[in-house]
């Protein structure tokens, strides 16, 4: 079980290889709304986290806001990692 | 139930509208239209042409390539989520201007998906009904307005298919078909406008449910993906169709792609995509039919070369 804080710098480091860029320093910022990525990103980071947490991700859950943000992200990821 | 894919058609309007043309009314680049989307030049009708114009177009062009005459169909199928709102719905012109005066004639009044669910529920009818034309008929240039995220996307076009119990070209093995109506806000046009689509949820649904609609379909015939000569699928966006690709482990050439050249027409893709296709000499083997679009509806069709 990832603490809370090598959950979000594995998050972080997700964030940055899809974007090719750092992922911002605070973690509630929107990561499309800054620009940082676009809509195609958005089904590849939530295959990154599939991947890299050993999860599947319902496509009911398949909401962006629940990838939104490191912040967003790392909150799903609490609710629904065993 | 046993039903054959006999032929296809379609037709594009005439004028080409360049990224270069739209970029100017729009207030952006042809590059970043293009990087956006893939789509270099759409096709839009002229002001007086309506969804129903095109779909007789390509009804005719789909009759004469399968040497089928008008007044044989069993059953007309329109798709068309562009046409005006009421009734009743362009199925009825379309039927008449075919020479049709008592054949059933069906609209199916769903964007994007909408042809591929006339497709499946012609696979089902064509027993009954005999020969099932499917048209699929877009006026998508006068949904469209002054958002550059939506305004760059959508073309004018109309597809056709012929269906028949009759033995055809390709077979018609199976179809999946999925509705879920809590996404209906997503993708929207009321028939006043102006189109509302929140690209983020669109996407992420799409770039999921395609390709699980096709595992489920091809996984019902035993069929891989790595199997498939062809996925003629909505031209929605070429960076999306790529994804696809990528998501059923094959490469991009599987995936049949004009959407640079049409823009996304809607309902109307899959079967313009799948008539340039045929047009081709296409090699034999499994073809795979899939669309996802408002509402959000989606679904995938697997058909087989030969009897």
């Amino acid at each position: 079980m990832p603490t809370d804080s090598d959950r979000r710098q594995r998050l972080r480091r997700l964030v940055q290889e899809i974007a090719g860029k750092p992922a911002p320093d605070d973690e509630q910022e929107s990561l499309f709304e800054s620009g940082l990525l676009d809509s195609f990103a958005l089904p590849d980071l939530v295959s990154a986290i599939e991947k890299e947490f050993g999860m599947k991700v319902p496509d009911s859950d398949l909401n962006p806001r629940k990838f939104d943000s490191i912040a967003r992200m790392d909150a799903y990821l609490a609710d629904h990692m065993e | 139930m046993t039903a054959y894919l006999h032929g296809f058609g379609a037709h594009l309007p005439e004028r080409v509208v360049a990224n270069a043309e739209l970029a100017e009314q729009l207030g952006c680049t042809a590059e970043w239209i293009e990087k956006a989307s893939g789509i270099q030049e759409r096709r839009w009708g002229a002001p007086e042409t309506t969804a129903a114009d095109m779909g007789v177009a390509a009804a005719e062009d789909c009759l004469r390539k399968a040497g089928i005459a008008a007044n044989t169909l069993g059953m007309l199928i329109v798709a068309s989520g562009s046409d005006a709102r009421g009734f009743p719905g362009p199925a009825a012109e379309v039927a008449a201007r075919l020479g049709l005066d008592s054949t059933p004639a069906l609209d199916v009044p769903m964007a994007s998906a909408g042809s591929l669910f006339g497709l499946a529920l012609a696979m089902r009818l064509a027993e009954t009904q005999g020969d099932v034309l499917v048209v699929a008929a877009e006026k998508m240039s006068a949904v469209i307005e002054s958002d550059p995220n939506t305004a760059i996307l959508f073309g004018d076009g109309a597809g056709a298919a012929l269906v028949s119990a009759r033995p055809g070209r390709w077979r018609m093995l199976d179809a999946v078909l999925h509705t879920d109506g809590q996404y209906r806000a997503d993708l929207a046009f009321d028939g006043t406008g102006p189109l509302r689509m929140n690209g983020l949820t669109v996407i992420l649904q799409a770039a999921r449910k395609i390709p699980s609609s096709i595992t489920e379909v091809l996984g019902r015939q035993n069929i891989s993906a790595q199997q498939v000569a062809v996925f003629l699928l909505h031209q929605a966006n070429l960076n999306l169709l790529t994804r696809v690709a990528k998501s059923l482990g094959v490469g991009p050439e599987k995936v049949f792609a004009n959407v640079q050249r049409y823009g996304n027409t809607s309902s109307a893709s899959m079967l313009i995509a799948a008539s340039e296709w045929s047009e081709a000499n296409p090699e034999p083997g499994p073809i795979v039919f899939s669309a996802f679009g408002a509402g959000f509806h989606w679904g995938a069709l697997v058909a087989v070369s030969g009897f």
